[in-house]
């Protein structure tokens, strides 16, 4: 195989990589993990501010 | 999930102080070093005929002082304590974290002592000879290992998405720096790239335009998706265009190197390759700046009166410019006016001082009052006229840069009718001299604001009040 094929297979792996990243990202399924994984920033803070008063009433995803 | 709240105390934030202090003193030399060099470009007098003043040996003083120094120590602190927090568990090793600081500070300083004397390896951006670049090895492994230690300890199941860019950052960073200071040392001060010629270029802006995109990329980007958030008090505003984010810009940013070497010597394939993979970046960058500005939505009245979330989102504003300036700059044709000109300058010092200083000095702002335990910073007054002098400064800055820039190529390739040159390179230069004023005074702008920062930290640092509750400071108190 020369370089101009395994370059050209590379891209290709690369690509449909990338798509299944992006099907994965947006699929049902990774929301409420991901749900979960955007409140760790809040997570770690002292009982007596509740992280939901914190948050407010956020409709971000 | 408040029942795994945890006590602070088992966090190790001595480290995190220690780096985050240092980052606004080397901020202050650094940008202080960039004044002085742009104030010589005025009045040359000002190298005072001292060989170690020149400004051939200061500017990589400056670049290494402001990157590495400035930038280095926020990325330290800034990761240890994202890491820490969203892993809710201690540093795998205070040994190698104490280590990784006491390592860094030897070589900022022996780069504050080598670069005037005049001792360079010539690579932009790697100018340090090699006996400093193990230095810089060793220090970079003790980091990944703790760094990665920590996350591999976590006590949450997940690993919070800044963790991903910080931690793209410090893999990647280790492979360039290994791969492009490789060279043959001939005695302790002096050595020789094992690259040559094109070969050579090539390797080197792969590493520097890599050193853009994870170094002064990826790990500022970390701090965004921590401090933003945390800041305004609420989650990212989407955790899967974060991840997207993610992947895109890793698996995009290392082939833009080449658009540093448009109509060199490199292959003219090359060329078009890190032409075509730099206008594609500008998606992932964009998408990664809404991400961040769009956080705040629904909340966009916190912008009046926290000048730490100003600080925040004003450097993704920033970031956004300069991501849309630096593709199209990479375009060939574009490239041909704008390259070896002032532009170029301004273009960087958009990001650099516009995205990478900006999203630092916020996140240090949110950091230093919960680090000391303090309810809140000395005076926000001051930190809103730190604001407003930075974001006065870069404009001025980058403003006068375009202007000379783009005069400076049009004049550069301006021709007369039988095919000879219109202007000479000292006339150009001569044009250029009202605009390096501005940038001149441009820069005194963003050290006054430096300086008032350091005034400010102290007097937090050393006042008596105590934080009722740690953190409050953070998300709370900001007085209007």
């Amino acid at each position: 195989m020369d370089y101009g094929t395994i370059g050209s297979i590379f891209t290709v792996a690369v690509f449909v990589f990338f798509i299944g990243i992006v099907l994965w990202a947006y699929s049902k399924k990774s929301k409420a993990g991901f749900d979960e994984a955007a409140n760790l920033v809040f997570d770690d803070e002292p009982k007596q501010k509740s992280s939901s008063t914190n948050r407010e009433s956020s409709d971000n995803e | 999930m408040s029942e795994m709240t945890r006590d602070h105390s088992e966090y190790n934030y001595d480290v995190v102080r220690k780096f985050a202090v240092m980052a606004i003193i080397w901020g202050i030399v650094g940008m202080g070093v960039g004044v002085l060099i742009a104030a010589q470009l005025i009045w040359p007098a000002l190298n005072f005929d001292t060989p170690w003043l020149t400004f051939s040996r200061l500017r990589p003083l400056h670049t290494n002082a402001v990157i590495f120094a400035f930038g280095g120590c926020a990325l330290f602190a800034t990761s240890y304590y994202v890491v820490q927090r969203t892993s809710q568990v201690r540093l795998f090793s205070d040994k190698l974290a104490n280590f990784t600081f006491w390592g860094w500070q030897a070589i900022i300083l022996s780069a504050v002592i080598t670069l005037p004397m005049g001792l360079t390896s010539s690579k932009e951006y790697a100018e340090l000879e090699w006996p400093i670049d193990i230095l810089i090895t060793l220090v970079w492994v003790a980091y990944l290992i703790n760094f990665f230690g920590t996350v591999i300890i976590r006590k949450v199941s997940h690993i919070y998405v800044a963790n991903w860019f910080f931690g793209a950052f410090i893999i990647t960073v280790a492979v360039l720096h290994i791969g492009n200071s490789l060279a043959v040392p001939v005695s302790l001060t002096k050595s020789y790239s094992i690259y040559g010629g094109a070969v050579d270029a090539m390797m080197q802006w792969w590493y520097g335009h890599n050193a853009v995109g994870f170094f002064l990329t990826a790990g500022f980007l970390g701090m965004m998706y921590y401090f933003v958030p945390k800041q305004a008090g609420r989650p990212v505003y989407s955790y899967r265009l974060s991840v997207i984010h993610f992947w895109a810009l890793v698996s995009l940013y290392i082939w833009a190197g080449p658009h540093h070497l448009h109509y060199t010597a490199l292959p003219d394939w090359t060329q078009s390759v890190g032409m075509v993979m730099s206008v594609v970046l500008f998606v992932p960058s964009w998408g990664g700046m809404i991400n961040g500005i769009m956080t705040l939505s629904g909340a966009w009245h916190k912008l009046r009166s926290d000048p730490v979330l100003r600080f925040l989102i004003v450097s993704l504003s920033f970031y956004g410019m300069s991501t849309f300036e630096g593709p199209m700059m990479a375009i060939k044709t574009v490239n041909a006016l704008s390259h070896y000109t002032d532009w170029t300058i301004g273009h960087v010092h958009s990001g650099a001082l516009g995205w990478v200083a900006m999203v630092s000095i916020g996140s240090l702002y949110h950091l230093i009052p919960i680090l000391f335990n303090k309810p809140g910073m000395y005076s926000i007054r001051l930190v809103n006229v730190h604001f407003w002098l930075a974001t006065v400064g870069v404009v001025l800055y980058i403003v006068a840069m375009w202007i000379s820039g783009v005069m400076q190529g049009l004049m550069w390739r301006a021709v007369n009718a039988d095919g000879t040159l219109t202007y000479s390179f000292v006339e150009s230069l001569e044009a250029s001299m009202p605009f390096y004023f501005i940038r001149f005074l441009g820069g005194c702008f963003v050290v006054t604001g430096m300086l008032l920062m350091a005034y400010n930290c102290y007097k937090t640092i050393t006042s008596e009040d105590k934080a009722e509750a740690q953190d409050a400071a953070a998300s709370e108190a900001q007085p209007a």
